[in-house]
C-alpha cells in the first residue's frame, strides 16, 4: 500500500517536473530560442558532414571499382608460368580481385568496343592478333598499390611480360586528390562540429545560469520546503532537452526542404565531387536514423550543458562557507 | 526534540567562533524562545538545525535523526520535517495565496486533490480563510508570515523554526503572528522562536535561552528578557 502511494507520488513529481520544464521553456522564450538556434546550426552540421562524407565515400567507391591494373604478357608465357603469376598476385593482401583475359578474348573485346570503327577493326585481323593477354588486377585500396607494384616488379614476373604495366596513373592522380581532399573535409568538420558544440554548449549552459539567477528566489524556497534534487534541477534538465527536440526537428526538416528544392534546381545531377542523386537517396533512406541521430545529439548536449549549470548554480549540500 | 551536545562553529575566514560548544536540549512540544544580539549566533544556531550548515564540531539530534549519519542526499527529507518560517517571509511574489501554501505540498509530489483538501484547513488556522486568491503584495506585513507559517506547518512538521518572524512587523500584527504560533504549538508542535523584541519575551512567560558571542549565558523557564 505505502509502496503504491509512493509509485504514484513519484509519478506525480515526474509530471509537474516535465511540466515545469516546458513552462520555462516558453517563460523564457527569447533564450529558448537563441539556444535552439545555435543547436539547428550545429545538428545541421553533423547532419550534412555525415552526408557529405557518405556521398564522398560512395564517389571514391565508383571511382576506385573502375581502376584496375593491366599486366600484358609475352604471347610465349605458358599456362603454368601464368598461373602461377595469377596465384602470386591472389596472395597480395591489397588485391580484390583478378581477372585473366586471354588474347582471343582480348580481340573480341577489341571488336566489341570498336564495332562501328571499320578502320580500327580493319587493322587487326584474325590471324595475325597483335594484342597481347592480360591479367587485370583490382586493388582493394587505391593508396597501396605499391604492394601489388611489388610482385610484379620482380625480375621473374617482369620476364614475362611484354610491355610496361599500366597503373592507370591518370585515374590514380584522381583518386589521390579525392582521397586527399576528403580526409581535409573530414578535419574540417570534426573541426567544425567540436566547436559549433561547444558554442552551443556554452550558450545553453549561460540560458540555464540565467534561468537559475532569475529564479534563485524560488529555488531558495524550494530548497528550504525540503525539495529533492531531481525535483529542483529537473525542470531545467527537461527545458534544454527540449531545446534538443525542437533543434532536431527545425534542422531536418531544413535538410529534408533543402533537398527538395535543390532536387528540382538541380534535376538530380552530379555536382563535382557530390554526387547530389546519391545525398538524396542517402538521406532519404536513412531518414530515421537520422531522425534518431539528431535528437539523440541534440538531447545529449541540452543534458550535459544543463547538468554542469545546474551542479554548479545549484548546489544542495550544506556548505561549511557561509554565503553571502 | 532537539539535542544540541558541544556544538561548535567556525567560519573560515572569520576571527573567533560563531558558536562555541552549545548544548541545548528542548522536550517535545516546548516552546523556545532563543534571544540574544545581533551577531550572537542565533541565525548560525538555526542554519545547523536545517541543516543549511554543518557544524565543525559537536553532535546535533533532531526527531531522532543523527546529523552525523545523515547523507546529503537525504537532507531533503530532513527538511520536510521541519518547518521554518522567516523574517522577510520568503514567499513567491508571482503565487497567490493559495499557491504558495499549496507549493509545500507540491514538492513533495502531493496529489490534486490532498492539496485541494489541506489547504484551506491550514488557511483557516492561521486565520486567513477568504485571502486565497490574494496575492501576497495584497497582503499587511503580519498576513503574509501566517501565509508563511502556513506553508511551514501544512505538512505536520513535529518543529517549527521561526526566525525572527515577527521582525519586520508592527505589534499589532507581531502579535497575530505570535498568537498563531502558540496555537500551533498547543496542536503539539514544538516551536523555536528567535527574536529581538522583549515585550513579546516578557508577556510569553516562556522558556528564554540567551546566546551572547556564541555561548549559552543563560537557559530559564518562564522568564523574561535579560541582556
Amino acid at each position: 500500500m505505502k509502496e503504491k502511494r509512493s509509485f504514484k507520488r513519484k509519478l506525480i513529481m515526474l509530471e509537474r517536473i516535465f511540466k515545469a520544464g516546458a513552462v520555462n521553456f516558453i517563460r523564457n522564450i527569447t533564450l529558448s530560442i537563441a539556444a535552439t538556434a545555435v543547436m539547428v546550426v550545429t545538428l545541421t552540421i553533423v547532419l550534412f558532414s555525415v552526408i557529405a562524407n557518405a556521398t564522398f565515400n560512395y564517389t571514391i567507391q565508383q571511382i576506385t571499382d573502375r581502376i584496375d591494373i593491366s599486366v600484358y604478357l609475352k604471347d610465349n608465357v605458358t599456362e603454368d608460368q601464368r598461373e602461377n603469376l595469377i596465384s602470386k598476385l591472389k596472395d597480395v593482401d591489397n588485391v580484390r580481385e583478378v581477372t585473366y583475359v586471354s588474347k582471343q578474348q582480348a580481340l573480341e573485346n577489341y571488336q566489341k568496343d570498336n564495332q562501328d570503327n571499320l578502320d580500327l577493326l580493319l587493322a587487326i585481323s584474325q590471324t595475325d592478333n597483335p594484342l597481347p593477354a592480360t591479367i587485370q588486377v583490382k586493388p582493394k585500396d587505391p593508396g597501396r598499390i605499391d604492394e601489388i607494384r611489388n610482385v610484379l616488379e620482380t625480375t621473374e614476373a617482369k620476364a614475362l611480360q611484354s610491355d610496361e604495366t599500366s597503373y592507370s596513373g591518370d585515374r590514380k592522380e584522381a583518386i589521390d586528390k579525392i582521397t586527399n581532399a576528403t580526409a581535409f573535409f573530414r578535419k574540417a568538420v570534426v573541426i567544425g562540429i567540436v566547436l559549433f558544440a561547444v558554442i552551443s554548449m556554452l550558450i545553453i549552459f549561460n540560458t540555464i545560469q540565467m534561468a537559475i539567477f532569475n529564479r534563485r528566489d524560488e529555488l531558495t524556497i524550494m530548497r528550504l520546503l525540503g525539495a529533492s534534487n531531481v525535483y529542483i534541477k529537473g525542470p531545467f534538465i527537461v527545458e534544454t532537452m527540449l531545446y534538443g527536440v525542437v533543434s532536431a526537428v527545425i534542422s531536418l526538416s531544413l535538410c529534408n526542404a533543402l533537398f527538395v528544392v535543390q532536387a528540382q534546381a538541380f534535376d538530380a545531377s552530379s555536382l563535382g565531387l557530390l554526387d547530389i542523386k546519391y545525398a538524396n537517396q542517402y538521406f532519404s533512406d536513412n531518414f530515421l536514423i537520422f531522425l534518431g541521430m539528431q535528437l539523440l545529439a541534440g538531447i545529449a548536449i541540452g543534458a550535459i550543458s544543463s547538468l554542469i549549470a545546474t551542479a554548479r548554480y545549484l548546489k544542495v549540500k550544506p556548505t561549511r562557507r557561509r554565503i553571502g | 526534540m532537539i539535542l544540541l551536545d558541544r556544538v561548535s562553529k567556525t567560519y573560515p575566514r572569520r576571527s573567533g567562533a560563531a558558536l562555541q560548544r552549545i548544548s541545548l536540549h528542548v522536550e517535545p512540544k516546548e516552546f523556545v524562545i532563543v534571544v540574544g544580539p545581533s551577531g550572537a549566533g542565533k541565525s548560525t544556531l538555526l542554519k545547523l538545525l536545517t541543516r543549511e550548515e554543518k557544524p565543525t564540531s559537536g553532535k546535533i539530534i533532531i526527531g531522532g535523526i543523527d546529523y552525523e549519519r545523515l547523507k546529503d542526499k537525504d537532507i531533503p527529507k530532513l527538511r520536510r520535517r521541519i518547518g521554518v518560517v522567516f523574517q522577510d517571509f520568503k514567499l513567491l511574489p508571482n503565487k497567490t495565496v493559495f499557491e504558495n501554501v499549496a507549493f509545500a505540498l507540491e514538492v513533495v509530489g502531493a496529489s490534486k486533490r490532498e492539496i485541494q483538501n489541506t489547504v484551506p484547513k491550514v488557511l483557516n488556522i492561521v486565520g486567513l480563510k477568504g485571502k486565497e486568491k490574494n496575492y501576497p503584495r495584497e497582503l499587511s506585513g503580519g498576513e503574509r508570515q501566517r501565509v508563511a507559517i502556513a506553508r511551514a506547518v501544512i505538512r505536520q512538521p513535529k518543529i517549527l523554526i521561526a526566525d525572527e518572524p515577527t521582525g519586520n512587523l508592527d505589534p499589532k500584527h507581531a502579535w497575530d503572528v505570535i498568537r498563531v504560533l502558540e496555537k500551533i504549538n498547543k496542536y503539539g508542535t514544538t516551536v523555536l522562536l528567535t527574536t529581538h523584541n522583549q515585550e513579546i519575551v516578557n508577556k510569553l512567560k516562556r522558556r528564554v535561552v540567551t546566546i551572547k558571542d556564541g555561548q549559552i549565558v543563560s537557559d530559564k523557564a518562564n522568564a523574561e528578557y535579560e541582556l
